[in-house]
């Protein structure tokens, strides 16, 4: 797990360092505008979303999350090698969308790694161990690519030269150093311990009295996890809260709109977010490992309620801005690893990086919609009446979510300790 | 594979990444410095020789003088450039100073606006919330405007959006565009997601730039009025407008084909007549805010494809009748000055 963790810090520190300079190298080296840019990517992280779920199939039916993920990481590494050879927008472009499309396939997989690796009882906590990494290399890439232009100002082809070593060596590290778990036949394994129940002889080099065949096979895949009560509540409220989440954009344009601290760090802004996420993936994934997942999920979403208070107070200043950037990092930290952790833990064992992958595509998607659906609301009420409204709705929307998941955590706790 | 092995095998491709790729960036920081070091390959002109009517821009010759604020006579456009201490991104430049938008590169990448004296000493600075895009003085220098893309990192995208921001040239009375009461077709249209830039002064109060409204999927001309506080719209699909130093006609990129993928072409609007003239003779696409060199040419930057950071600023007659020419090789951001 954090061998995972550790893939996943590589990764994003090769991913955020391109991320962080392609507004740069799009407009001032090659040229171009950033209005095709916004549009291809808007696009692109839908596309995204979707092989989530493709990428949870996969890997559930073949129960081989690891080759599915590899797939994915391979895909973004190929991308970084087409970056140093790409001059054109539509090149690049192109690059960001593949790079994209193989996030999408890897996530759902590598959660059910991580899941399948750790101690039922501590789901939550693993899950927030690996997403500090994760957030660790997300902030540590902009830094490193922002510090090579400093010390090499056309330096974008160096920045794309570490991306793709990052990308390689976190590839290197899922092929060579995580195990290939294989959660559908491990759990089989589990449950059939003795040899007759695993269809074997009763003793080695027995053949007599053999009962069935030697592969264990399991429950086999099915979508009816989806039909299941719990799982569809989780969706729902998932759906629910995700299209109150406007995005972070907003909430940094907010603080930028109203003083000069904001605007000076502009570009820093999701540092500040990302330095509470890692320090408080862990602790609040112990937390709802003890006081139960979905009370953290739900109750989470009170953290999000104070950042756009923060962000919608009509006076500006360096306080509210550093609440607003600490409560959307914790707001993180308690709803996106933990979420996984839920999702994986409420559903049996064959579906479950199908399960992890739709309730994050759930959210993806609804988070998208939200922050179109916000972006009208604001220009057509103005921000502070947006986010006023947003607030209050979210605050209404938080205990009756609650209410509807309020018996999620005791299914879990059954689901996790048949598991 | 036993896990021995893996571990071997991976100590193995982390020594060659991180070595591989350390030699790479170590070769490309060498050469770096040594271009950087290197001295500029143009001719250099006393501060002193370049005092009359001059065109001022960013040089953007390779070498130590990279990105300097230069300037060169206007009779002699190609001649020897005089140039400053100070390297900005995007400049305008009027008789009394120059205004300079600025990337501060370091651990932590920030954005700055700069007015300069004639001396080159900062008269006023603040910071800017993203990369430097347009920048414009009004006619006597007393206002300046500013546009920068409100951009940074991925995930705080929003699409793109821009920020104008009008001030004094002491930097203070800061009047975000956006904030401005939009008029559209004659009916006050508040309600409405909007982008302003590319201001270019009429006078000290009115001047026009561009509004956009992605919603609405249009792209407008607007008249700015600062004291009334309001942005009338013109007419459509005029983006950058730049406006002639006789103040009868508008330059600016023309899209021909409005959709995801933009071609700009330069084009002038007839103010008094509302005629648009496509100047279709420059084929290539053309982002950048035109500057008129006089009442019958203009001025536009153009990166060179082959050469990374290098620019050239080219001329075209503003009434269609020529070809686009350099005016000045290996420069960006004109501005015109006339003492």
């Amino acid at each position: 797990m954090v061998t995972l963790g550790i893939v996943s810090l590589l990764t994003d520190v090769s991913s955020e360092a391109v991320a962080a300079v392609l507004p740069l190298y799009v407009t001032a080296s090659l040229g171009l505008t950033t209005v095709a840019y916004g549009f291809v990517d808007g696009l692109m992280q839908g596309a995204s979303a979707l092989v989530r779920v493709a990428g949870g199939w996969a890997s559930d039916r073949g129960d081989h999350p690891k080759w599915v993920a590899a797939v994915g990481y391979g895909l973004s590494a190929l991308t970084r090698a087409g970056l140093l050879l790409a001059s054109g927008f539509a090149a690049v472009t192109t690059l960001v969308a593949i790079d994209r499309i193989g996030k999408g396939i890897r996530t759902a997989p590598r959660d059910a790694m991580i899941a399948a690796s750790s101690d039922p009882r501590s789901l939550a906590r693993s899950f927030g161990t690996h997403r500090a990494l994760d957030t660790a290399g997300a902030a540590l890439g902009p830094l490193l690519a922002f510090v090579i232009l400093w010390l090499i100002p056309e330096g974008y082809t160096t920045v794309f030269m570490v991306s793709l070593g990052a990308s390689v060596l976190g590839l290197g590290a899922l092929v060579l150093l995580v195990p290939d778990v294989r959660p559908r036949r491990a759990a089989w394994l589990a449950q059939h311990k003795t040899r007759e129940g695993r269809g074997l002889p009763k003793c080695k080099g027995c053949t007599c009295d053999a009962l069935g065949g030697l592969e264990p096979t399991g429950r086999p895949f099915s979508w009816s996890f989806l039909r299941d009560g719990a799982t569809r509540r989780l969706l729902l409220v998932a759906t629910a809260l995700g299209f109150l989440t406007v995005g972070d954009g907003f909430v940094y344009l907010a603080l930028q709109d109203r003083d000069g601290f904001a605007t000076q760090w502009f570009p820093l802004l999701y540092v500040g977010t990302n330095a509470a996420y890692m320090l408080l993936a862990s602790p609040a994934g112990r937390l709802a490992d003890r006081l139960g997942r979905a009370r953290v999920v739900v109750w989470g979403h009170v953290l999000l309620v104070g950042a756009y208070v923060c962000a919608a107070l009509p006076s500006g200043g360096i306080a509210p801005t550093l609440l607003a950037l600490v409560l959307l990092g914790a707001f993180y930290a308690a709803t996106d690893g933990v979420l996984a952790a839920l999702a994986g833990s409420l559903v049996p064992l064959p579906v479950r990086a199908t399960a992890i992958g739709t309730a994050q595509t759930v959210v993806a998607v609804a988070r998208m919609v939200a922050s179109a659906t916000f972006g009208v609301l604001w220009f057509a009420v103005g921000r502070e009446p947006a986010l006023v409204l947003v607030t209050v709705v979210l605050a209404v929307a938080v205990p009756v979510c609650w209410f509807v998941l309020r018996r999620a955590d005791a299914t879990t706790t059954d689901a996790g300790t048949a598991a | 594979m036993t896990v021995r092995r893996r571990v071997a095998a991976f100590v193995v491709l982390l020594v060659v990444v991180v070595a591989g790729v350390g030699w790479f960036a170590a070769a490309e920081l060498a050469q770096s410095r040594a271009e950087h070091a290197a001295p500029s390959d143009v001719a250099t002109a006393a501060p002193d020789d370049v005092t009359g009517p001059r065109l001022v821009f960013r040089s953007t010759a390779p070498g130590d003088l990279y990105g300097r604020v230069s300037a060169v006579p206007l009779a002699d456009l190609d001649g020897p450039r005089a140039v400053s201490p100070v390297a900005c991104d995007r400049v305008d430049a009027t008789t009394r100073g120059v205004v300079c938008l600025r990337t501060k590169r370091g651990v932590v990448t920030t954005f700055e606006a700069q007015v300069l004296d004639a001396d080159w000493q900062v008269a006023a600075e603040w910071p800017l919330p993203g990369t430097p895009s347009r920048t414009r003085f009004s006619p006597d220098g007393s206002l300046v405007a500013t546009t920068a893309f409100v951009t940074g990192h991925s995930y705080a995208s929003t699409g793109f959006s821009t920020e104008t921001v009008v001030r004094r040239a002491d930097g203070g009375g800061a009047v975000n565009l956006e904030e401005l009461t939009l008029v559209v077709d004659g009916a006050p249209a508040a309600p409405v997601d909007r982008n302003v830039w590319g201001v270019t002064f009429v006078d000290d109060s009115t001047f026009y730039a561009t509004v956009q409204s992605r919603s609405l999927g249009r792209t407008w001309l607007a008249r700015g009025d600062l004291t009334a506080r309001t942005l009338t719209t013109v007419r459509d699909g005029v983006e950058c407008p730049s406006l002639s130093p006789d103040g009868t006609r508008l330059a600016f990129k023309h899209d021909a084909d409005p959709g995801p993928e933009v071609h700009w072409t330069p084009a002038v609007l007839d103010l008094a007549t509302g005629t648009v003239s496509v100047l279709d003779a420059e084929t290539r696409n053309i982002d950048d805010q035109l500057a008129w060199l006089d009442d019958g040419t203009l001025l536009y930057g153009v990166p060179r494809t082959e050469e990374s950071g290098v620019t050239d600023v080219w001329s075209l007659p503003a009434d269609g009748t020529g070809a686009p020419a350099i005016a000045v090789p290996e420069a960006w951001s004109p501005a015109v000055v006339r003492p």
